[in-house]
C-alpha cells in the first residue's frame, strides 16, 4: 500500500500551471449531488485508496486518463456558466490530491471564472493540498468513510489519521466541510464505528452538513469488467430503518446528518 | 342529419352589472378596436409570490371528478372509445346541450349531447370518417354516408383529386408522412378570449365592417375568397350565440365577471372543437386573461379563492375530456388519444412586465386539484424575468407530476411578440393574427438513405425520387454522400411543399374552420409549417462516415442496405461541435430550399423539429442507417440525440439541441430531457432549485423547448405491468404528454429505453 508521501511524488514539483498535465476519468455536466446547487464535475483519474464499495473502481490506481491541462479543462467548464452559476465546480476523482499541482492550477482558473470550487476527497492525501489550493476552495467533500482507525484501515486500505488531521487543518482555515459517510451493512455499519465519526464531528466548527450514503451497487459492473474480485457481491443495500439508526447516533451528538 | 335545440335555462343567474362589463378596466385602443393584447398589458396584475394562496378541490370538484373517472375508465374499458355518434354529422349547433351532473359542473358545455361521445364529422374525409367508426364497432348512418358520396366532396377527395404520382409513392413509402390529407389540419388558434372580452356581437359588426370596407375593390381570387370567407364567419359567430343560448347562456354580449369570461371563452373554444377534429385544437393563453377578471372579482367582493379555483378546475375538466374518433393508422402514429389542448402559462411583455398572475399557479394547481393529465397541455413560457417564485413552483410541479412542458419566452418573444400561443406542441403563433398550414414532417434519415442508393428505397428497392446517381463505391465518402444528400432533399423539399400546398387549398376549400377564422383579424400571417424527423440519424450518419469508416453492405440488386462501421465518431448529444454542426448546417440547408417553394396564399414556409410519438413508425419504416443504427429502431424523438448516445451528461445533451438555429425552425424544436428523482438533488428544495438553473440555463443558451420528465424508470416498469395501478401517469413525449398506459407497447418501450438521466 502506498504511504502518502509515496503517493504525492508531486508535493514537491513546482511546475507552473501551463505545464501540469491532469488525468481525467470522466466528465458529468450536471451534478447535483457533489456540492451546492448544479455543478460541473471533473472527475480525475488514480486513488491510492481501494474502498471496497467503491463505484469508480476504474479510478483507482495510478493515475491514467485523458491528459487535460488546466487551461483546457476550465475552457471546457466554462461553456457550462450559464448552467453552472448558481453551482460551480467540484473536482472529484479517484482521489484528486493524487494530483495536486493540476488541482491547484484549475481552482485558481475557477475562482478567477467566479465559480464556487468543491473539492471531493477522501483527506488521505491533505497534506498534498497546500494553502494555495486551499485559498481557491470554498467547500471540501470530506469522504471520512470510517471513525474506527481498525474499520477504516479495513474498508480502504490505508490508515485514517491522515484524513483527521486534513479535517482539522480546514477547520483552522475556516473552510466548510460536508462530511460523508458511506453505510455498508457489515462494514461501516457498527454503532461503535458511526459514534467515533459523530465524536469527530463535534470536535470541529466548519462541518456545514453530514451525509450519510447508503452503500449501492452501481459499481459492481465495472469489476466484472476488469475481472477483479468484488467483496460486496453478497452485501445487501442498508434498508431506511438501518439508516435512519445510523442518523440517530448523530442526533444523540446533536448533530443533523441526512 | 337531424339537429335538436332544446332550450336549457340557465343554472347560473347573469351578474348584475351585465350592462357595464368594462367597468374598473383601465381603457385603451382595446376599447375601441379587437385588441386582447392591449387589454392585457392595461389590466393584468402580476403576481410575485408563493404558492400558498391556492386551495384544494372543493367538494363539488371532488364528486366531479369522481365521475370523470369513472366515464373514463369505462372509456378505456370499451376499448378507448366509450361512444360516437353514427347519425349526426358534427356542427357547432348540431346537438343540444350536454351534461356531465349539470347540479355539479360550473362550466357546461361538451362537444356532443353526453360526455365523451364523440362527433361524426366527415369534411376531412368521408372514408376515413367512416373507418373510425368501424375501428370502433360501429357504421356511419347509411343516409349520411349517401349524402357525402353523392353530393358533397370532402377534403380528402380533393387532395386525392389533385396528388402527383411522386407524391403518392412519397407518402405511402413513408418519406413524407402524417400528413393532414385525411383528418381536420388543426394547428390553428382561434382567440377565444375575444367572445369574452367583446361578446358575439360586437365581433360580428366587426367582421360585417370588414366586408364592406372590400366592396369597391377590384375583382381577384382572393377577393371574392375573402368575401365568402367573411360571410361564413358571421355565420359560424351566430352559430356559436346558438350553441352558448342552448346552455342558457347569452354570449351576445361581453363576460361581466370571471366565471362568464371562463364560460364565454370555453364555449368559444367548444364551437371551435364541435366543428373541426383538427390534430391540435390548442386553447390559446387565457389564464392571465381571466386573471383581471377575478382581480375584479376579489376587489368587489364577489368571489373567494375557492371559487376561483373551483372555476378554473372545472374549465381544465372539459379540457381533459376533448375526444375526436380516429382510425387505427392515426392512433399508431400519434398514440394516447391526443387532443393537444394546448394551454401557455406565464411568459412577460414586451416591455419586460411578468405576465405571471395568480391564474398561472391556480391553472397549474389543477395538477394537484385533479391529478396529473396529458390534457391540457399545460406550456410555461418559461422568461428570464418571470418571478423565482413562479419559476420554482413550476419546478416543483414538473417534478412531482412530469406533466409540464416549458418554451423559450426570450427567444420567441422577439419573433412573435407577447401575446402568442403554442399550438400543438412548439408552433407559436400570434393568438388571432396567425396561423399555420400544418405541415406533418419529413424523415430525413430516409432521404439520406435516398442519397446513397439514387432515390430508391432501402426497404422495397422501389425508385421513389426520378432517378438520381448512386453512390457507386463500398466505403462512404463524406463530401459525396453530402452532394448526393444536397440534391436528394432539393427533391424532397419541392415534393413536400407541394403536396401541402394541395392539402390546404383542398382544405380551405373542403373543411374550413370558420369559427376559429372568425376570432382572427381580416389580415391573418400563414406560415407552411414543414417538419422534419430523425435529424439526430441524419447528423450522426454524415459524421461516422466522416469520422469512422462507413463501408457499404449491399444485397443482390446493389441495393445499400446496411453498413459496417470501423472506429468511433462523435455522436450529437455530447456538446461536440464536429457533429453539432452537421446537424444545424443540416436545418439551414433543408430550410432555405423549402424557402424557395411556391406556397398556398403566399404562406412563409417554416418548419419544426418534432415527432411527438411518431419517430416509432418513422424509425419502423427506415432501413439500416449509416450511424449504426439498425432497421426498424426508433428515432431520437424530435431534437433529441438517438437513445443513449449522449453520454456526458444532460447539461452537455442540452448544449447540443440549443445550437440547432431557431432562426431556421421556427416552428419549434422539441427536445424531450428524463431524469430519475434522485439526480435532481437529495432534498426536495436542492431538486426545484436545480431544475430551476438547468432550465434557466437551457434557455440561456436559446434552446426553444424541453419537456420534463422526473421518474424511475422501475415505476414505468411497473405501470406496464400493471396498468390498473397507473391511471394517471403521464409522461411528456416530444413537444406533448401522454397517458403512460394508453400507449402502445412498442411506444413504452421506446420511453423506457430512451436515456435517462443519472441512472
Amino acid at each position: 500500500m502506498p504511504s502518502p508521501k509515496q503517493a504525492s511524488p508531486s508535493l514537491s514539483t513546482t511546475a507552473p500551471p501551463s505545464d501540469v498535465v491532469g488525468q481525467v476519468h470522466s466528465i458529468e455536466t450536471m451534478g447535483t449531488v457533489d456540492g451546492p446547487g448544479l455543478r460541473y464535475v471533473l472527475f480525475l483519474a488514480g486513488c491510492p485508496l481501494r474502498c471496497q464499495y467503491c463505484h469508480n473502481s476504474d479510478a483507482q490506481g495510478v493515475p491514467r486518463g485523458t491528459p487535460t491541462t488546466p487551461t483546457e479543462a476550465i475552457a471546457d467548464i466554462i461553456r457550462y456558466k450559464t448552467f453552472i452559476k448558481n453551482g460551480g465546480l467540484t473536482i472529484s476523482g479517484g482521489e484528486p490530491l493524487l494530483q495536486p499541482d493540476f488541482v491547484r492550477a484549475l481552482l485558481k482558473l475557477a475562482k478567477q471564472q467566479e465559480l464556487h470550487t468543491t473539492l471531493d476527497t477522501s483527506g488521505f492525501l491533505g497534506a498534498a493540498a497546500d494553502d494555495e489550493l486551499l485559498d481557491n476552495t470554498d467547500l471540501v467533500l470530506l469522504d471520512i468513510k470510517s471513525g474506527d482507525p481498525a474499520t477504516y484501515k479495513r474498508t480502504t486500505g490505508v490508515n485514517l489519521e491522515p484524513t483527521l488531521i486534513f479535517a482539522r487543518r480546514l477547520d483552522k482555515k475556516n473552510i466548510p466541510i460536508w462530511l460523508r459517510f458511506v453505510l455498508v451493512p457489515g462494514l461501516t455499519d457498527a454503532p461503535a464505528n458511526i459514534e467515533k465519526i459523530a465524536e469527530f464531528a463535534t470536535t470541529l466548527s466548519n462541518v456545514e452538513r453530514i451525509q450519510i450514503l447508503p452503500f449501492h451497487k452501481m459499481g459492481e459492473h465495472k469489476y466484472e469488467a476488469a475481472d477483479k474480485e468484488y467483496k460486496l457481491a453478497n452485501t445487501p443495500t442498508p434498508t431506511a430503518d438501518e439508516v435512519q439508526a445510523a442518523r440517530e447516533i448523530f442526533k444523540r451528538h446533536g448533530l443533523t446528518a441526512e | 342529419m337531424k339537429t335538436s335545440e332544446p332550450i336549457a335555462k340557465p343554472k347560473i343567474p347573469a351578474p348584475e352589472n351585465i350592462s357595464d362589463p368594462w367597468r374598473s378596466f383601465t381603457q385603451g385602443v382595446w376599447t375601441d378596436e379587437i385588441n386582447v393584447r392591449e387589454f392585457i398589458v392595461n389590466n393584468v396584475t402580476p403576481y410575485d409570490h408563493d404558492e400558498v394562496f391556492l386551495t384544494g378541490p372543493t367538494e363539488r370538484t371532488r364528486k366531479l371528478s369522481e365521475k370523470i373517472a369513472i366515464l373514463l375508465k369505462k372509456e378505456i374499458a370499451n376499448g378507448g372509445v366509450l361512444d360516437a355518434d353514427e347519425k349526426i354529422v358534427g356542427t357547432v349547433s348540431s346537438h343540444g346541450a350536454g351534461y356531465i351532473d349539470s347540479d355539479l359542473e360550473q362550466i357546461v358545455g361538451l362537444q356532443t349531447d353526453a360526455p365523451l361521445k364523440r362527433a361524426m364529422l366527415p369534411y376531412g374525409g368521408r372514408r376515413i370518417a367512416d373507418q373510425a367508426l368501424i375501428a370502433h364497432g360501429r357504421k356511419m348512418d347509411p343516409e349520411v354516408e349517401d349524402f357525402f358520396t353523392k353530393h358533397r366532396k370532402t377534403h380528402n377527395d380533393g387532395v386525392f383529386d389533385a396528388y402527383t404520382p411522386e407524391i403518392r409513392k412519397a407518402r405511402s413509402i413513408g418519406i413524407i408522412t402524417g400528413l393532414p390529407d385525411g383528418y381536420g389540419r388543426g394547428r390553428i388558434i382561434g382567440d377565444y378570449r375575444r367572445v369574452a372580452l367583446y361578446g358575439v356581437d360586437r365581433l360580428i359588426e366587426d367582421k360585417k365592417q370588414q366586408y364592406a370596407a372590400s366592396d369597391d375593390s377590384e375583382f381577384t381570387d382572393a377577393w371574392v375568397r375573402e368575401r365568402e370567407e367573411i360571410s361564413d364567419q358571421v355565420r359560424a359567430l351566430m352559430e356559436l350565440k346558438q350553441m352558448a343560448a342552448s346552455y342558457g347562456f347569452n354570449i351576445s354580449r361581453p363576460a361581466a365577471n370571471g366565471r362568464e369570461a371562463v364560460q364565454w371563452t370555453y364555449f368559444a373554444y367548444l364551437g371551435a372543437a364541435k366543428q373541426q377534429n383538427g390534430a391540435a385544437m390548442s386553447f390559446g393563453r387565457t389564464s392571465t386573461f381571466f386573471d383581471i377578471y377575478f382581480e375584479r372579482d376579489l376587489a368587489e367582493g364577489t368571489v373567494t379563492e375557492e371559487q376561483i379555483q373551483e372555476i378554473i378546475d372545472h374549465l381544465v375538466m372539459k379540457m381533459r375530456i376533448i375526444r375526436f374518433i380516429r382510425t387505427p393508422d392515426y392512433d399508431a402514429l400519434f398514440s394516447g388519444d391526443p387532443t393537444w389542448v394546448t394551454e401557455c402559462v406565464g411568459g412577460v411583455t414586451e416591455g419586460g412586465k411578468p405576465l405571471v398572475t395568480k391564474s398561472s399557479f391556480r391553472m397549474l394547481q389543477t395538477l394537484y386539484n385533479l391529478g396529473p393529465a396529458p390534457e391540457p397541455n399545460l406550456t410555461v413560457l418559461w422568461a428570464h424575468h418571470m418571478p423565482d417564485a413562479f419559476k420554482q413552483f413550476c419546478a416543483k410541479v414538473s417534478i412531482e407530476t412530469s406533466s409540464i412542458q416549458y418554451e423559450n419566452d426570450d427567444l420567441m418573444r422577439s419573433y412573435w411578440g407577447d401575446d402568442y400561443g403554442i399550438a400543438c406542441c412548439v408552433s407559436a403563433m400570434r393568438l388571432g393574427k396567425q396561423m399555420q398550414f400544418f405541415g406533418a414532417r419529413a424523415n430525413l434519415a430516409k432521404a439520406l438513405l435516398y442519397a446513397i442508393n439514387g432515390g430508391r428505397d432501402e426497404i422495397t428497392g422501389e425508385q421513389i425520387t426520378p432517378k438520381m446517381p448512386a453512390i457507386t463505391g463500398d466505403t462512404l465518402d463524406f463530401d459525396e454522400v453530402m452532394e448526393h444528400f444536397d440534391e436528394t432533399l432539393d427533391w424532397l423539399a419541392s415534393t413536400y411543399v407541394k403536396a401541402l400546398n394541395i392539402i390546404h387549398y383542398m382544405h380551405d376549400k373542403y373543411c374550413p374552420e370558420h369559427v376559429m377564422m372568425a376570432l382572427h383579424d381580416r389580415k391573418v400571417f400563414r406560415t407552411m409549417a414543414c417538419g422534419i424527423a430523425g435529424l439526430s440519424v441524419a447528423a450522426d450518419s454524415p459524421s461516422a462516415i466522416k469520422h469512422a469508416d462507413v463501408t457499404i453492405i449491399r444485397n443482390e440488386d446493389g441495393l445499400a442496405t446496411d453498413f459496417k462501421i470501423d472506429g468511433e465518431y462523435p455522436a450529437f448529444g455530447n456538446d461536440d461541435d464536429a457533429v453539432d454542426h452537421i446537424a444545424t448546417d443540416l436545418v439551414e440547408l433543408l430550410m432555405s430550399k423549402l424557402r424557395e417553394q411556391p406556397t398556398y396564399r403566399d404562406a412563409t414556409p417554416t418548419q419544426s423539429i418534432l415527432t411527438i410519438t411518431s419517430n416509432v413508425v418513422y424509425g419502423k419504416k427506415t432501413g439500416n442507417t449509416p450511424d449504426g443504427r439498425k432497421a426498424g429502431e426508433p428515432f431520437g424523438p424530435g431534437a433529441n440525440p438517438m437513445h443513449r448516445r449522449d453520454c456526458k451528461g444532460p447539461i452537455a445533451s442540452m448544449e447540443s439541441v440549443a445550437k440547432l438555429p431557431y432562426e431556421h425552425s421556427q416552428d419549434g424544436i422539441s427536445y424531450t430531457f428524463s431524469i430519475v428523482p434522485k439526480a435532481l438533488g437529495q432534498t426536495e428544495l436542492e431538486r426545484i432549485n436545480n431544475l430551476t438553473s438547468l432550465l434557466e440555463g437551457y434557455f440561456t443558451e436559446n434552446g426553444h423547448h424541453i419537456n420534463v420528465n422526473v421518474f424511475d424508470k422501475d415505476t414505468l416498469l411497473d405501470a406496464m405491468e400493471r396498468p390498473e395501478e397507473y391511471p394517471q401517469l403521464t409522461v411528456r413525449v416530444s413537444g406533448y404528454a401522454v397517458n403512460f398506459i394508453k400507449l402502445t407497447r412498442e411506444q413504452q418501450m421506446d420511453v423506457i429505453t430512451r436515456t435517462f438521466h443519472g441512472e
